[in-house]
């Protein structure tokens, strides 16, 4: 493990969530409500082309007429979503040239979350695109990314300055249609970032972007679009943590990958939103679509460590259109106290020789309930797909749940899918081995857990992978009885 | 929808001339109400995703046969699975069938839910069993209920372990151009009891038959059941099978379901427990080709603790038959030490073949040990390259793969005729005479 015991206990003394803090920045904040006439007024503020207030428009109308789903393994009070703000940026928004110019409350944050950007400029070399409250304020190492013809911006400076990336692929995996959240996303996404790789360029370094929410009562809208041009490489980190608020807070985000042909693409995301207080009040909802599609020859692959939120409703999916792509889902969702995910993958298989393989581990403690649901799906001309799934669940405690639902739908005889799920409890005799070799309960606990983990937090980066594990620790405190 | 007001408007006539027992005849009231609230199933409900009733309600059936049909023993001789000795009840069109049935009161009840429904000596019976277990919220169900008069009524007395099998048989002729068969069966295994029984639907011509079938079972404290079902029926027939069972502690259900022919089967199997050391079988072999199509939706709802419950289906799929799977394992928090598994293999022979399946697990107690697999695949090229080698021709190779592919749902077969039968019927599906027994 990558700290000390002495560590784990000032982190287990500390077990309230550790990032509830709220920072007080000036706000520019709309009333609250969502009609076609707000949505023209983000579009302006933004100081939008026509096409995308159109765009959102549209995306509005389909979305009126759309109901919320149902059928997810959850149970919440829905969002008023007539109650909510629409926009909120921090007011002093001029680009900086130095971190000296930016706003030292702000700062204060990002030291509070553990992400000092100079030294972050220094280390590792993550440029770090930081997102609060929907406006991007901080970009680093654009020059360096520039160098290699890179895109990395904020989507609405894309909207601006690269509208014919944005036209052609904004929507293209996730048409507003797709659902209900997509669709109020599509209608009223504030920002977001936006990344394009040239052909035949590997990225030289992880790109990375921090969501918060912030503003007490906006939503937060995040819309993602990741294009990777043939022959290219790039590996992108989105971290999630989120103040303290007593009533529940909305995210429905939008990620869409296009790998082109021979393209790869991993994306890894550490969700920590503020998953409630012990009694289950508060909590974020977080209703995300993600999706990729795949090329010829092309590769994505999904990595999520989740353990925030008091509602997730997730399915990070691929459509592997190309031939002989290949699509990847490496997952650890974790739920504690009254939390509720629902949360699994798509693999819709079209091309011939396509691979996907699939990886979830539920960790269920406290009162939570916890759910895998996934779609392994063979085209009747996916010639030769091959598909793995393997979802296990660790139950911790005797009140909550750990439900598995996949669907596995083949047309091909020539498709090979094998799925298997496994559902137990921490053996007994496995806890006595730790104790009588000194290591106590919940020490022990911690190193079972991270064993069970272990396949999907090697697939994560090292800095994130460092961070999930405390993550996992921090969220399973207090859960054995 | 005009079948389904047919149904509704046809059950006036059908109450009518029905003796009165107060509580049945409220059940089946209830039970018409809620058909006619929610109708047939439709491909937007989770548990009928991929199974369509459309093409079936869209035609027009007769509801109640127009007159008695006789077959001659002859005919459907061939269709027992004993001569002589085992029970029979057997229906034709629905209706029973004396001459060719043998059914008994000596010791044990085999006889007619009709009997059952109007004798007053098995009042008390009907009133502790009948409709207790069957879910008033399931349409089809429901349908089967406000129609139930006629089907198979056994009850093993305690301690008595039937030395005979029971053979429930429901033929229809083919003199009505369509039909529908709404059969009802009743069957409680008391304390210590043990029984074996083999249902079948056998249509005798080619002409459209839909059942609706719906078996309530009832397996007392340390009882067994061992219940096979055989589907073997023409290509114009359709079955929906509802079967509930209940299980009282250290007592063993079992159920095998041979699926091979027909044109729609549906097999809704379902199982509650009552007591601890519960053990459940439930298997499964399904081998279709043409545009057949089978759906098992199984669940297995842990109640209680200490039990185990096993799932093996076994499918195999050619040309553009569809096969799914709806499994469901559910353990209540207070069911610890669980042992559930289930698991279902399909290998799909032709390119127009369909697989979906859905094996589910929901839990709520942590000291459980559930697990379920599945897959989807071809037979092993190689174990197939080492039979030729052997000088194995290719049909038969695979025939034999085939065969070792399902084995572990036939090895648990307890009856050997009845193996020897189905083992048979494979064969002759799989088109190959492999020249000895296996």
């Amino acid at each position: 493990m990558a700290y000390t015991e002495e560590e784990l206990k000032k982190e287990l003394e500390t077990k309230e969530y550790e990032y509830g803090f709220y920072t007080d920045i000036d706000s520019d904040t709309f009333p609250r409500g969502l009609n076609p006439e707000i949505i023209r007024k983000i579009s302006e503020k933004k100081g939008e082309p026509q096409w995308m207030t159109d765009w959102r428009l549209k995306a509005f109308e389909s979305w009126s007429e759309m109901e919320e789903p149902e059928w997810a393994n959850v149970n919440y009070t829905k969002p008023d979503l007539q109650n909510i703000s629409y926009y909120s940026a921090p007011k002093s928004k001029p680009k900086y040239d130095s971190l000296d110019e930016v706003d030292p409350e702000l700062l204060k944050t990002f030291e509070k979350l553990g992400i000092s950007l100079e030294e972050q400029k220094k280390l590792a070399g993550v440029a770090v695109d930081i997102v609060m409250d929907s406006v991007s304020v901080a970009t680093t190492f654009k020059e360096t990314l520039a160098e290699k013809g890179i895109i990395f911006c904020s989507i609405s400076e894309a909207i601006k300055e690269h509208p014919e990336l944005v036209k052609k692929y904004i929507g293209s995996v996730i048409p507003p249609k797709d659902n209900y959240y997509a669709g109020l996303n599509s209608a009223v996404f504030t920002d977001g970032s936006f990344c394009y790789i040239p052909k035949g360029v590997r990225c030289p370094m992880e790109l990375s972007t921090y969501f918060r929410i912030n503003q007490a009562g906006t939503g937060q809208f995040e819309r993602t679009l990741v294009i990777a041009d043939e022959g290219s490489y790039v590996s992108y980190l989105e971290g999630c943590t989120a103040p303290s608020r007593d009533e529940n807070q909305l995210h429905a985000a939008v990620v869409e990958l296009i790998a082109l042909d021979d393209a790869e693409i991993k994306y890894s995301t550490v969700q920590n939103w503020f998953p409630g207080d012990k009694e289950g009040k508060g909590g974020v909802f977080n209703f995300v679509t993600k999706r990729g599609i795949c090329h010829e020859r092309s590769k994505i692959s999904w990595t999520q460590v989740e353990t925030g939120s008091a509602v997730t409703w997730k399915y990070p999916s691929c459509i592997l259109k190309g031939n002989d792509s290949v699509g990847e889902f490496y997952s650890i969702a974790v739920t504690n106290n009254f939390q509720q995910a629902d949360t699994g993958t798509k693999m819709i298989h079209l091309g011939k020789n396509t691979k996907s393989t699939i990886i979830s581990k539920g960790i269920s403690a406290g009162k939570s309930q916890n759910s895998y649901r996934g779609l392994v799906q063979v085209g009747a001309r996916a010639k030769n797909a091959r598909n793995f799934s393997q979802c296990d669940s660790l139950l911790m405690g005797n009140d909550c749940g750990a439900h598995t639902f996949p669907y596995i739908e083949a047309k091909n005889n020539s498709a090979q899918i094998e799925h298997e799920a496994t559902t137990s409890k921490i053996g007994e005799d496995q806890i006595f081995y730790c104790n009588q070799r000194g290591i106590d309960t919940e020490k022990a606990i911690a190193l079972i857990v991270n064993g069970f983990s272990k396949e999907v937090l090697n697939k994560l980066p090292m800095e994130f992978a460092v961070e999930a594990q405390k993550l996992l620790e921090i969220s399973l405190e207090g859960s054995v009885g | 929808m005009e079948f389904k007001e047919k149904l509704i408007s046809s059950h006036l006539a059908f109450e009518e001339d029905l003796y009165q027992n107060d509580r049945v005849a409220q059940a089946r009231a209830s039970a018409l109400k809620v058909f006619e609230e929610k109708g047939f199933p439709s491909k937007k409900e989770e548990a009928w995703k991929y199974t369509s009733l459309e093409a079936l309600i869209q035609k027009d059936y007769a509801l109640f046969p127009k007159s008695e049909s006789s077959i001659e023993l002859n005919e459907v001789k061939k269709y027992f699975l004993y001569d002589t000795d085992t029970y029979k009840v057997i229906f034709i069109d629905g209706v029973y069938s004396p001459f060719l049935s043998n059914t008994t009161h000596d010791g044990l009840d085999v006889c007619l839910m009709s009997a059952a429904l109007s004798k007053p000596k098995y009042r008390q019976l009907i009133d502790t069993y009948f409709n207790k277990i069957a879910p008033e919220d399931d349409s089809m169900t429901a349908l089967n209920t406000s129609y139930a008069k006629e089907g198979a009524y056994i009850y093993i007395p305690k301690s008595v372990v039937a030395e005979k099998p029971i053979e429930i048989i429901h033929f229809s002729s083919g003199n009505e151009t369509a039909l529908w068969l709404q059969p009802r069966n009743l069957i409680v295994v008391d304390e210590n009891a043990q029984v074996q029984i083999i249902e079948r639907h056998q249509s005798l011509k080619e002409h459209p038959v839909v059942t609706n079938s719906v078996t309530e079972i009832y397996v007392h404290q340390s009882a067994f059941l061992d219940y096979y079902k055989l589907q073997n029926d023409l290509p114009s027939a359709s079955l929906i099978d509802n079967t509930f069972i209940v299980q009282e502690k250290n007592s063993h259900a079992s159920v095998h379901t041979f699926s091979l022919g027909g044109k729609l089967i549906r097999n809704n199997l379902r199982y509650f427990h009552k007591g601890e050391h519960i053990l459940s079988t439930l298997k499964g072999v399904t081998i279709l080709h043409d545009k057949q199509h089978v759906d098992h939706a199984t669940l297995v709802h842990h109640a209680q603790p200490n039990c185990e419950s096993h799932q093996d289906y076994k499918g195999i799929f050619a040309e553009r038959s569809e096969g799914v799977f709806n499994g469901q394992i559910l353990v209540d928090k207070i069911a610890q030490k669980t042992n559930a598994f289930q698991q279902n293999n399909n290998i799909l022979l032709d390119d127009k073949a369909t697989v979906n399946t859905k094996p589910q697990l929901e839990i709520f107690a942590d000291d459980v040990k559930c697990s379920h697999g599945c897959t989807i695949g071809q037979l092993d090229e190689e174990a197939l390259f080492y039979l030729r080698s052997r000088g194995i021709p290719k049909k038969e190779a695979k025939a034999l793969l085939t065969y070792a592919f399902a084995n572990n749902v036939l090895e648990s077969v307890q009856l050997p005729s009845l193996k020897k039968r189905i083992n048979g019927q494979i064969a002759k599906k799989l088109g190959v005479n492999l020249g000895f027994e296996l």
